[in-house]
């Protein structure tokens, strides 16, 4: 699937949700559901800046496709972090690099979290974005 | 339970932000050790003065310019009184805590030289930490630090020792922002003096919970904020023993701080507006100055007597929750819980109250050395202030029940 249908596959999903406890249960329940990184890469090199709690991105290429695994500390975070896997993991990284990200606004992401929080989201989209363009230009 | 008369309903009623709803709930603020709410009659002395003599002050000859003076270093007085300093002249104005500090670290410089020591303790504020290391680097002093135990107090033993002829200053917080312990701080000037060191008090935290007397701890410098104690953000104080300020070089250049200017060779002015270089935060100090005075109406002794109810009644209401453990458990402390709950993180429990209108800090509070002392990321941190009541601790309560159960 093309990041776009898994984006707006998921605006759908929460368009269901009745208010924020659910929205945030359903995070939750992402953050618990979000393969674990591996240990190896949970370095201090592969921590996200800007977040206020810790993210571990690993972004690694099979064959034309970047494959993102990642860790927080704290489960919202985690819940956050496991829907951007899911829009931008197993996509080329051209593709990553020419996503919008307006489905964050959609499902009310930025509105609903706390500003640092959606500060933290700002750079986690970021830094997806950085590894992809770093491995469009292995490719290339 | 809570005892007293106090009239908190009246109080609240002072606090026009208290009325309202965050995330459809009534906001709940117990975020007071960052900054705390501003009362009505705060904001009309501030609406007074932008609406009636706003002007600069100590220069123009007119009258709107003599009004705002007047009112400007009446305040001066109000916070001379307060604090009971000697002097009107050794209150100098500032942007806050960190800008009072700067300015001794600043000053410090000539004064010290390589191999001298300066002592902080373990569990200062970020804004305590840096501008001493900064110090350090430029003279080539040595940093010492006072260690403390689980319960979050210095151990006084430790300091004794750390005390040397080469010690030239000694800074500690009176209250830990991170843990609310009240340092036994007459017990460290006078250890201090004992080997000619020179010993500067951040009052940032104990400011708004109890009166400092400068002359009866015998405090060469003090500090305190006005955003902490019902008054606006970027104004606030530097108490400084005269003898002191006069022994320190300007910190920064420009009008106000000056007698004289020639191209050759500029006098500076005489305390306090040596060290209040431009247009100063004129409505901010007189605003503190009002702050001032709602608060001492209400009566400090009053004010920490509420709030060390709601500090018993809270820590026993949270600690009835499974799990939940208080760092910082000295006997004297102000009204700050700062706690996690087992396997939870402090941002995911910060963001569900949040939801639930209730303020409370999460992280590392500014004091990452007493993060690391645990071994934890950071805590949430509930402070209280004398409008907060029963009730909202109630809720509190409730949330982190319920954030508990969302997150376990």
């Amino acid at each position: 699937m093309g990041i776009k249908e898994i984006q707006d596959d998921i605006v759908d999903e929460f368009s269901m949700f009745e208010d924020w406890m659910q929205r945030y249960e359903y995070m939750i329940e992402l953050g618990k559901s979000l393969p674990l990184i591996n240990e190896q890469y949970k370095t201090d090199d592969n921590i996200i800046k800007g977040c206020q709690s810790k993210v571990w991105v690993h972004a690694e290429l099979d064959q034309d496709k970047l494959v993102f695994t990642a860790d927080s500390d704290a489960i919202i975070t985690k819940g956050i972090i496991a829907i951007l896997i899911r829009v931008f993991s197993n996509q080329k990284p051209q593709d990553i690099i020419d996503a919008n990200t307006d489905f964050i606004d959609e499902i009310g992401l930025k509105e609903h979290l706390s500003p640092t929080r959606a500060n933290g989201l700002v750079s986690m989209v970021k830094q997806l974005k950085l590894y992809a363009v770093a491995y469009q230009t292995q490719l290339n | 339970m809570v005892r007293t008369s106090f009239d908190v309903k009246a109080y609240r009623d002072d606090f026009p932000i208290l009325k309202r709803e965050v995330n459809n709930n009534p906001l709940v603020y117990f975020d007071n050790a960052a900054t705390s709410q501003t009362p009505k009659q705060v904001i009309e002395t501030i609406v007074d003065y932008y609406s009636n003599y706003n002007a600069n002050i100590h220069r123009g000859v007119h009258s709107l310019s003599q009004e705002a003076t007047d009112k400007y270093e009446d305040a001066r007085i109000k916070l001379q009184h307060h604090f009971n300093a000697a002097n009107a002249h050794e209150i100098i104005f500032t942007s806050g805590t960190t800008h009072s500090i700067n300015l001794v670290a600043n000053g410090f410089t000539s004064l010290i030289t390589k191999g001298d020591e300066i002592i902080v303790s373990a569990m200062e504020h970020h804004s305590n930490i840096v501008p001493w290391q900064m110090l350090c680097e430029r003279t080539h002093a040595v940093l010492k630090v006072i260690p403390m135990n689980q319960e979050g107090e210095l151990l006084m033993d430790e300091y004794h020792k750390l005390l040397t002829d080469r010690t030239k200053l000694v800074f500690c917080n009176h209250v830990s922002n991170a843990l609310g312990t009240v340092n036994p701080i007459k017990k460290i000037i006078d250890a201090a003096h004992n080997v000619g060191a020179a010993v500067l008090i951040d009052g940032a935290q104990a400011a708004p919970h109890l009166k400092a007397d400068v002359q009866s701890l015998d405090v060469d410098f003090y500090t305190a904020s006005a955003h902490k104690m019902c008054g606006p953000t970027g104004v606030g104080i530097l108490y400084g023993k005269e003898e002191w300020l006069n022994k320190l070089p300007p910190y920064q250049g420009g009008g106000e701080m000056i007698a004289e200017v020639t191209f050759e060779k500029t006098t500076y002015a005489e305390l306090p507006h040596k060290f209040e270089a431009g247009t100063p935060n004129i409505c901010g100090g007189i605003a503190f100055g009002s702050a001032l005075d709602y608060m001492n109406g209400i009566g400090f002794e009053n004010i920490a007597a509420y709030e060390n109810e709601l500090l018993e009644y809270g820590t026993a209401e949270l600690l009835k929750i499974d799990g939940l453990r208080i760092y910082g458990t000295a006997k004297e402390k102000t009204s700050v819980i700062s706690f996690n709950i087992d396997g939870v993180h402090p941002y995911d429990i910060g963001s569900i109250l949040d939801k639930l209108g209730i303020a409370v800090r999460t992280g590392h509070h500014c004091a990452q050395p007493i993060m690391d002392f645990y071994k934890i990321p950071g805590t949430v941190r509930a402070s209280f202030s004398f409008y907060n009541t029963v009730e909202e601790i109630d809720q509190l309560v409730e949330g982190v029940k319920k954030a508990k159960a969302m997150l376990q």
